[in-house]
């Protein structure tokens, strides 16, 4: 369906001016080599700056890459960026085009601009609206909604003109549940019927965990693993995790949390540690009795996430990732 | 799972037979021209129903405000018909050129035109419905601020028809200049700027009569197409007047709009793909 390989792009340095400091040259995407089945949810998984939207504009054919090939469907996308349209729908971050029209016109519009004749673009903008309960909000224009309403108005835009290719960046951001299963469904339903393939790109694991088929992880612009996530979960799957929340401050004069600090990662009131289950019954045993627990407020146990493979690939951001 | 990460990142066994068997899939149908351009000059439309009303107010009372003013200035004939022209030419100028330029630059450092370059329509649809779509929205204004300068100055109304044709030639004219400077301007603020400027440009030497003027400022007003649009309209208010040269410079006036809108034309396809 999509296939990548060494694909290079290098942002060059840039020079400080007055009030800006200087910036080196960035490697955003460094020899990535992927492939995306047809009728899989394909994700890229990465903290912000990974190379992620990089790498997607130049799948979109929106940025040329310095080396490299990208093939969706039998077709070249670095000699011919035009086809890309031809082929997908792409869903990026920025919703300005569209912004200062109504939910209905900028469905009917982008569907006119993918090639429908009229009639077709109004048949399927109401299909589509009807499907992702947007009916009522058709005639408010997007830049009234809310962000979460927003998004979805821009995902109904993108799906009218069906296409074998939906390439969406970060479709679900500020969205309530019910939209985010709006979304999965509306793209499920996709898949049954036509076989639609999606590329995803997130920064949040769980909906990685619960949506994608397969994924592929970035860190710095390089695909650090690429397997289903249950796949990736199977290498850390020996350890548990345990977060530890401190009221104030980590009761450093219990030996035993003493103890515990070097191999914690910490984050303001929070520590992670990731430990075998016998470790973590004990530990969870210490700060639950005697003198711990009076500084302990909060404290969960859980099995691996993508965010445990990406630190264990040795993922560089402590920060990036989103559990929500 | 069975699937292995080094298989997914190097085997390229599943997708590699999938193309062999099926050769290139079938491209979706690309947007044409006309129908294309007709969807987004309507949503531009649509949009600027919205957010532009005030500002077409505010053009157009900034007009009738310089003609109130001028009227103290100039004594009727050759002047006060270049001060009506260059006041109603004026209101293109401030929507066409100064607010496209904007609203271009604006879509360009946002990340907006990411949206119709991975949509399959002809560059030329983008720019001329968006073009189309500013221009025609200066009509109410510039005809209100004709006919006000009319009763102002007693001018006469018989010939304002050809407004019919200057407004849609200069505003051809600039708001392809206008979508040129949005586009090719590295920031939004430089789009900004240069639309005001191009707008500041069209009041001076549009608006103020040439006879006044010293032949530095004369060579600039030439170089303005707004100029040509002020010209053909001001000659209309003659007694008899002379088409001929009225043709010529709606003339110059679509040539410049040709040239400006294939230079927008460009600036999109350069900023749409980084």
């Amino acid at each position: 369906m999509c296939v990548v390989r060494e694909l290079t792009k290098t942002y060059p340095a840039v020079r400080g001016r007055r009030g800006t400091p200087a910036a080196p040259e960035v490697r955003a995407t460094d020899a990535v080599t992927l492939d995306i089945r047809r009728g899989e949810i394909f994700g890229l998984l990465g903290p912000n700056g990974a190379g992620k939207s990089t790498l997607v504009r130049q799948l979109t054919g929106l940025m040329r890459p310095d080396a490299g090939s990208v093939e969706i469907l039998g077709h070249d996308i670095v000699r011919h960026p035009e086809r890309a349209a031809r082929i997908l729908a792409y869903l990026g971050q920025e919703s300005s085009a569209l912004d200062e029209l109504t939910v209905s016109l900028a469905a009917e519009t982008t569907g006119r601009l993918r090639g429908l004749e009229v009639r077709r673009a109004r048949a399927e903008r109401d299909a589509v609206l009807e499907e992702l309960g947007l009916t009522g909000l058709a005639g408010r224009p997007l830049k009234k909604l809310s962000g979460g309403q927003r998004r979805l108005a821009c995902f109904a835009a993108a799906l009218v003109g069906q296409r074998p290719l939906l390439v969406l960046d970060e479709p679900t951001t500020g969205m309530d549940p019910v939209a985010r299963r709006a979304v999965w469904s509306a793209v499920d339903r996709r898949r049954a019927e036509h076989g639609t393939t999606v590329l995803l790109v997130t920064h949040n694991v769980i909906e990685a965990e619960t949506v994608l088929d397969r994924v592929a992880v970035l860190d710095r612009g390089r695909v650090i693993a690429c397997d289903t996530p249950s796949g990736l979960k199977e290498g850390v799957a020996g350890e548990v995790r345990v977060d530890l929340v401190w009221r104030e401050s980590a009761p450093l004069h219990v030996p035993e949390v003493a103890a515990l600090r070097d191999r914690a990662a910490e984050s303001g009131r929070r520590w992670t540690l990731r430990l075998a289950p016998e470790e973590a019954r004990a530990v969870v045993a210490t700060v639950t009795g005697g003198a711990a627990f009076a500084a302990l407020d909060d404290f969960t146990l859980a099995t691996p996430s993508l965010e445990d493979v990406y630190l264990a690939l040795g993922g560089a951001a402590r920060q990036g990732l989103v559990r929500a | 799972m069975s699937a292995v990460p080094a298989d997914a990142l190097h085997g390229a066994a599943p997708a590699a037979e999938e193309r062999h068997a099926a050769g290139p899939a079938d491209l979706g149908p690309r947007a044409r021209l006309w129908p294309s351009l007709v969807a987004v000059y309507r949503a531009q439309l649509s949009r600027a129903r919205v957010a532009r009303i005030p500002l077409l107010f505010v053009a157009t009372f900034q007009s009738i405000g310089i003609m109130i003013l001028m009227r103290g200035v100039v004594d009727g004939g050759g002047e006060a018909r270049a001060v009506v022209a260059g006041s109603a030419v004026l209101v293109v100028a401030f929507v066409a050129l100064n607010l496209l330029a904007q609203y271009f630059g604006q879509l360009r450092a946002s990340g907006g035109l990411d949206h119709y370059a991975t949509l399959p329509v002809p560059p030329a649809a983008v720019v001329l419905g968006a073009a189309g779509a500013y221009a025609s929205f200066t009509a109410p204004g510039t005809v209100v601020t004709a006919v006000v300068g009319c009763l102002l100055f007693g001018l006469p109304m018989t010939h304002l028809w050809v407004l019919l044709a200057v407004i849609p030639l200069a505003g051809a004219a600039l708001a392809g200049l206008g979508a040129a400077l949005g586009l090719l301007a590295p920031r939004p603020e430089f789009a900004t700027l240069l639309g005001q400027l191009g707008m500041s440009a069209a009041l001076l030497l549009g608006v103020l009569p040439p006879e006044r003027m010293p032949q530095v400022v004369r060579l600039a007003r030439d170089l303005l197409p707004s100029t040509y649009g002020v010209e053909a309209f001001a000659r209309t208010f003659g007694g008899r007047p002379d088409w001929g040269y009225v043709l010529g410079d709606l003339a110059v006036c679509a040539v410049v709009g040709v040239i400006s809108l294939a230079v927008a034309t460009w600036a999109y396809r350069r900023a749409a793909v980084r």
